[in-house]
């Protein structure tokens, strides 16, 4: 029967289902430890506490011992710092001990050490009275009550900012019993003292609310907070249980059981009871007064859930939940809901009756209803077999739907496979389906890495489809990270098996690894690792780290990145000598030229001893010819070119060397020439320079410049000539035309007046031009009629096209000239 | 390329884009603050984003970086947005120490262009100002000029690249166009020509990374990209332009899209900035035409237009009246502007290429090309420099000169040089030892130079390739003079496209 372990509790039922025969039995008496169990199926701690082995003067350091939610062994360790008030666990599921002067140190479930940080001065000098771990908005929270009664409150142990807590005024001695209050995204702390409770906050501020009671009330002696901070339950010193809302203003219950003895543990299940525990007695109270009672053999430790209550004890691990209303709908005896239906449906068709038709049939309006209640219940079940049984029905159900998405049958499949296969003992995490979806499958995964199941993990990212990226390399990145920690293997080892398991694994940062690596020290493993690290934006960085520039220089350089060049660069020029940095660098082409090209921007004189170092005399010189520019007196210009020529003659560059002596040559007669006529010279070029002097008449030094630099015939008349247009020396220039025969030819004369718009001195040299330029001459001057008489003199058709090809429309009458033109000379062949 | 085409992949989101990350950038300064702009980024911006919008994010006074100026006034925020060079740097540091010492209080930013570098981080802690400004990066690097053609706008990539060996911008190429696949999907087709595009192609997949592995090409817009070192090809840029386009460029200088025109084409003081792009119809018609074909197509244009002028003398009802006022009035009123601006464009282009001696040029480059008559070149060239004609285009002929010959004759090299000294100044030796170290402009001779490492792999790149003459023999490029512009032309999209 389904229904055989309910208990009614009014008009719910509660129900209690063995998790684990604990793996402990028989070694372990909780009695004699202190018991601190992570929520959601999470590890135990278990703590070796003096205080309760009283009898015996015990001498030896206390120990602390993990287990799984199973009862098998994880870790232990000897304590060996100071007192321990109270031990939790984070959300992260680091165990956190808290020392009686306020010093919070947390492990890892295998108990390695991982931080510590104190809860402030004032609990340090006073001692720690009582602590409370608490689940904040920002994670996982600690509160302190020193001996001076002040509360001190961090809502982050991962980033541990200490607030004092206002005073509850007139408080004379420890208050009967507290506990921290989250609310409105706010840390608050309830704290009672005698029959008054006061909610205090971080802002100085106090709040004295007292519930409305019917029983009279001297002490408050326990009080306890459900999952979700919205009830609260206070057991007064007559016994009293009251349930009421976590602001106070409603009272739900009053309950008296009747004992004056303080429960030691007092907690929610779910937010439908509550349950008290004395010793080897529980019992289970409801909002109505209902009641259960429990007994067990052995004292046993609970743990509260969202949706329930885990009790831990020697040989068992138990979880007691509220029957789900769906689950009640299904099983109740004489339930008529279609779910309920169904239920039978599948259970007679599967026998062969065939009265799963006529139980189908009664609910064939509802079908879809009744599928979906048995799959959600079976979320809630935890035996297997009635999971299976549930989910049987669903599909039986499913086959009389015609449109039914299976996305839901599908989901939950998909859920229980993974429930079942995390609370199997061997992983122990007895973790529910209500408990998963909120805690979502992503934090079961990464769970399930923190206890280095790395392989359970890849499969269920795998069975689960998630994308490589978020699931299995993320995964086989932690499993490298651990890898590289155990110091027993040795690098060359590791580096392989890591390579050989993530290969080129997307979504892998084979830099984290290795400054994993480089944290435990093993620098040579690091640099293995970063070996197979693709980007070399995360290699230079790490590498710059380990001091390994010049890896880390050659890395950059054939990432193609030159701004991680320039960082490994800069960094290593600073670090070296300048000789050594040169020497490391020169055989990088890209490292080197990146880094003149700094220099000639941040340091010249740096890029010609670069230069002069490497023998390259030519950019040697080039770099002082530069500099020469930026040499204000001539002396100092014509000395720097100078050192740039000698640097040409070692490059056996004889060009370069006869124009630089050429350039100082011409700087010193510039200046001199600029001393003589008071007009400045410096800085034009060679031909500007003798051009100029034609320009001003000044033939002389004109005439020297042109022997002293050996400027070629053509040119010097071609430069006279402008010169001498310019100058409008127009009678010089005819005098030059006739000194002998002109190397550049008449028309270039022509030319010359043409641009200075001197028709009349043009037709004087056209006159002595050779018949078959004329007409290219005339043009050039604009004379069109003329040139198309030329043309016709010439016999030439060709060169008459030419003049028609100039005429525009203006040229009306001369364009018909030139047609009857041609027609002469046509008719005349 | 300019082709008609039917489908465009919609490349203005790149401009969204950037523009969001802009606005945040500037709304991390409260209130009122100035701009400082270095001026090679002042047309890419105005690209992506008007005065208007710099105006509502409270940009209050727009200034240029000039070099000169040693202090800006100004309100008490400021945010340099400047390409990360180094003299930059030196620069915004000087503003800062200088008006530190005034004592005056200011908060200052410098976002870089497209990115942050660490040596400019550097610098600005060698000069003492790294902990007065804040630094950013605005990821500006393709700008899209048109619907099918995207530039980085880097004119200075060049010379850092093959000149310097400096891989900076490498970095930006690879960056931009993962970014462009990432808006527009994957291309599944890369083809390299060249050793920077291999290095860009390298780089590209080194930071996408693991993220290849699954890529998704089924949403490419792109079927292919073909990446193409400039120094593949020397010969087209050295050849005188011939296009519509391509003259503007030349006489006007086009400018991220942008071409402004003075006095002598509008014939007004104030000078007009015109936008070149397909939604220009008339320029769309003429941009890749031969230029002698352009002015014709132009007068029919404006003989069409006032046609449709005309058409408002035969609106018979006032139905069509109220039509043509509304709809075509604005847009011929529009055309007739614009196509008044190249009308007075293409008049000063003509005016420029008639007087000199454009024809002459031409007829040597032709010669050049077709690899004939290199003494009367090479005469013809050396008159141009006696004459002193313009320096870039004497240059150009002899760069030309170089690259079709695979280099000049020693005797005629060392001559020619000599003549080019004289007459331009011996600061050009350094120029020629530059374009020597290009390989642009060389001699025949043997290299016997001793050339250092970073030299030597510039000077193997340049061995490889095959010569121009060879390669023009058996690629047959030159055949008539028509066969010249349009390989010239061809190849000039291509370029741009990058």
């Amino acid at each position: 029967m389904a229904t055989a372990d309910w208990n009614p509790l009014g008009d719910v039922y509660f129900k209690k289902n063995e998790l684990y025969a604990m793996g402990w039995s028989d070694m372990i008496d909780l009695d004699k430890f202190t018991v601190a169990a992570a929520p959601y199926g999470g590890p135990i701690a278990l703590y070796r506490d003096d205080s309760k082995t009283a009898r015996v003067q015990v001498s030896t350091k206390p120990i602390i011992t993990v287990f799984t939610a199973a009862g098998n062994q994880i870790s232990q360790m000897r304590w060996s710092s100071g007192q321990v008030v109270k031990m939790g666990w984070s959300n992260t599921e680091d165990l956190l001990c808290v020392q009686d002067d306020g010093m919070v140190l947390s492990y890892d479930m295998f108990l390695n050490f991982k931080r510590m940080f104190g809860m402030g001065q004032e609990a340090k000098d006073v001692k720690v009275l009582d602590c409370e771990i608490f689940n904040s908005f920002q994670g996982t929270g600690i509160a302190v009550l020193t001996s001076t009664y002040r509360i001190f409150i961090i809502n982050s142990v991962d980033d541990p900012r200490i607030r004092r807590l206002a005073e509850v005024p007139g408080l004379q001695s420890a208050p009967s019993s507290w506990a921290v209050l989250n609310l409105d995204r706010q840390s608050r702390a309830l704290v009672a003292k005698g029959n008054e409770l006061f909610l205090i906050d971080h802002g100085g501020q106090y709040q004295n609310q007292t519930p409305q009671t019917n029983t009279e009330v001297k002490e408050y002696i326990k009080m306890a907070l459900s999952f979700n901070n919205k009830f609260l339950a206070l057991y007064t010193d007559s016994g009293v249980i009251l349930i009421c809302s976590s602001d106070l203003q409603k009272v739900y219950c009053e309950f008296n059981t009747k004992t004056e003895a303080c429960p030691h543990q007092l907690m929610w299940c779910g937010i439908g009871a509550v349950v008290a525990m004395w010793g080897t007695l529980m019992v289970v109270v409801g909002p109505q007064k209902d009641w259960i009672r429990y007994n067990f053999e052995s004292p046993a430790h609970l743990v509260q859930e969202m949706d329930g209550t885990r009790i831990i004890s020697n040989y068992q691990h138990e979880f007691l939940h509220k029957v789900p209303e769906v689950t009640e709908h299904i099983f109740k005896i004489g339930s008529m809901e279609p779910g309920a239906m169904l239920y039978e449906a599948s259970r007679e068709f599967h026998k062969g009756s065939q009265k799963a038709d006529e139980y189908i049939r009664m609910i064939k309006d509802k079908l879809e209803v009744a599928v979906n209640q048995c799959i959600k219940a079976a979320g809630f079940e935890i035996e297997t077999d009635k999971q299976k049984a549930l989910l049987r029905a669903a599909t039986f159900g499913k086959c009389f739907l015609t449109d039914y998405s299976p996305e839901t049958f599908v989901n939950m499949c998909q859920m229980l496979r993974v429930i079942n296969q995390v609370r199997h003992h061997k992983i122990g995490i007895p973790i529910t389906y209500t408990q998963l979806e909120h805690l979502s499958m992503a934090v079961m995964i990464d769970r399930l890495v923190l206890r280095k199941m790395f392989h359970l993990a890849i499969k269920l990212c795998q069975y689960l489809k998630i994308p490589d990226q978020e699931g299995a390399s993320r995964i086989l990145a932690h499993w490298a990270c651990y890898k590289v920690k155990q110091k027993n293997e040795d690098d060359e080892t590791i580096a392989r098996a890591v390579a050989q398991k993530l290969g080129d694994t997307p979504g892998v940062s084979y830099c984290d690894i290795a400054s994993q690596a480089l944290e435990c020290g093993r620098t040579d493993l690091a640099i293995r690792l970063l070996d197979f690290e693709p980007r070399a934006a995360q290699q230079v960085p790490l590498l710059m780290k380990m001091s390994k520039d010049q890896l880390a220089l050659s890395k950059a350089i054939e990432s193609g990145d030159t701004d991680l060049v320039y960082t490994v660069l800069l960094k290593l020029k600073n670090d070296m000598k300048d000789g050594d940095f040169f020497m490391a660098i020169r055989n990088m082409p890209i490292a080197y030229s990146l880094f003149i090209q700094y220099c000639r921007h941040q340091n010249p004189q740096m890029m010609e001893d670069l230069y002069y170092q490497e023998d390259n005399f030519v950019e040697e010189a080039n770099c002082k010819v530069v500099k020469s520019f930026d040499d204000e007196r001539l002396e100092d210009r014509c000395e720097t070119l100078k050192q740039a020529m000698n640097c040409y003659a070692r490059a056996k560059n004889e060009f370069a060397v006869k124009q630089t002596d050429d350039q100082i040559k011409l700087l010193k007669y510039q200046r001199r020439m600029e001393e003589e006529f008071n007009r400045p010279y410096m800085d034009l070029s060679l031909h500007q320079t003798i051009y100029r002097l034609i320009v001003e008449n000044s033939h002389k030094p004109a005439e020297q410049l042109r022997k002293e630099f050996k400027v070629p015939e053509r040119r010097y008349w071609w430069l006279r000539m402008h010169a001498l247009g310019e100058a409008g020396e127009w009678a010089e220039l005819e005098r030059f035309s006739k000194s002998k025969k002109p190397p550049v030819g008449l028309e270039a004369f022509v030319e010359v007046c043409s641009k200075h718009k001197n028709v009349a001195e043009a037709m004087k040299y056209i006159a002595r031009v050779q018949q078959d330029q004329k007409v290219k001459c005339l043009l050039k001057i604009g004379q069109k009629k003329s040139a198309a008489e030329a043309a016709f003199e010439n016999h030439s058709e060709e060169e008459l096209n030419l003049v028609l090809q100039k005429c525009g429309a203006a040229d009306k009458q001369l364009v018909e000239n030139i047609r009857a033109m041609k027609q002469q000379l046509g008719g005349r062949r | 390329m300019s082709a008609p085409s039917t489908h465009f992949p919609n490349v203005q989101k790149i401009r969204d884009v950037v523009r969001n990350e802009l606005a945040t950038l500037l709304l991390s300064f409260k209130g009122k603050k100035d701009l400082v702009l270095e001026s090679d980024l002042m047309k890419p911006l105005d690209r992506i984003a008007g005065a208007s919008l710099l105006k509502q994010h409270g940009v209050d006074k727009i200034f240029k970086l000039d070099p000169s100026q040693k202090s800006i006034q100004g309100c008490d925020q400021r945010i340099y947005l400047v390409r990360p060079r180094m003299r930059t740097m030196k620069l915004i540091a000087d503003h800062i120490s200088g008006e530190k010492n005034h004592g005056t209080e200011r908060k200052y930013k410098i976002i870089m262009v497209p990115r942050k570098l660490h040596v400019c981080e550097m610098i600005l802690e060698h000069e003492g100002v790294f902990g007065d400004v804040t630094l950013d990066e605005l990821p500006l690097d393709l700008i899209p000029l048109d619907r099918d053609i995207l530039s980085l706008e880097l004119s200075e990539f060049f010379k850092t690249f093959y000149l310097e060996n400096d891989h900076v911008w490498l970095h930006t190429v690879s960056k931009s166009l993962i970014g462009l696949q990432a808006l527009i999907g994957m291309i599944p087709n890369i083809y390299c020509i060249g050793r920077g595009s291999k290095m860009v192609y390298d780089l590209m997949n080194s930071i996408l990374g693991e993220k290849l592995a699954g890529t998704d090409y089924s949403r490419n817009e792109i079927g292919n990209l073909i990446l193409i070192d400039r120094d593949v090809d020397y010969v087209t840029p050295l050849c005188s332009q011939l296009t519509y386009e391509g003259l503007l460029d030349e006489a006007f200088g086009i400018n991220s899209g942008y071409v402004e025109f003075g006095l002598d084409v509008t014939g007004k003081e104030q000078s007009v900035k015109l936008m070149l792009s397909s939604e220009d119809e008339i320029f769309e018609e003429v941009r890749n035409r031969h230029f002698s074909h352009v002015f014709s197509y132009l007068s029919n244009k404006a003989k069409s237009l006032q046609s449709d002028f005309d058409k408002r003398h035969t609106l018979k009802s006032v139905g069509d009246m109220k039509n043509y006022v509304a709809n075509e009035l604005k847009n011929l009123k529009n055309q007739k502007a614009v196509l008044a601006h190249h009308i007075g464009a293409c008049e000063v282009i003509l005016g420029k290429k008639t007087k000199g001696d454009f024809q002459e040029i031409l007829q040597a480059e032709h010669s050049m090309l077709e690899g004939s008559g290199l003494k009367d070149n090479i005469n013809y060239i050396e008159e141009l420099i006696n004459k002193q004609h313009n320096i870039t285009q004497t240059l150009r002929l002899l760069c030309l000169l170089s690259m079709t010959q695979d280099g000049i004759p020693s005797k005629e090299f060392k001559s020619l040089k000599t003549q080019f000294l004289h007459s331009y100044g011996y600061e050009h030796m350094l120029t020629c030892y530059n374009l020597k170290r290009l390989g642009i402009l060389t001699d025949q001779e043997p290299q016997a130079l001793p050339l250092n490492k970073v030299t030597a792999g510039v000077q193997a790149a340049i061995g490889k390739r095959g010569s121009y003459k060879s390669l023009c023999k058996r690629l047959a490029l030159v055949n008539t003079h028509e066969a010249t512009n349009k390989y010239t032309i061809g190849i000039c999209n291509i370029e741009k496209g990058i």
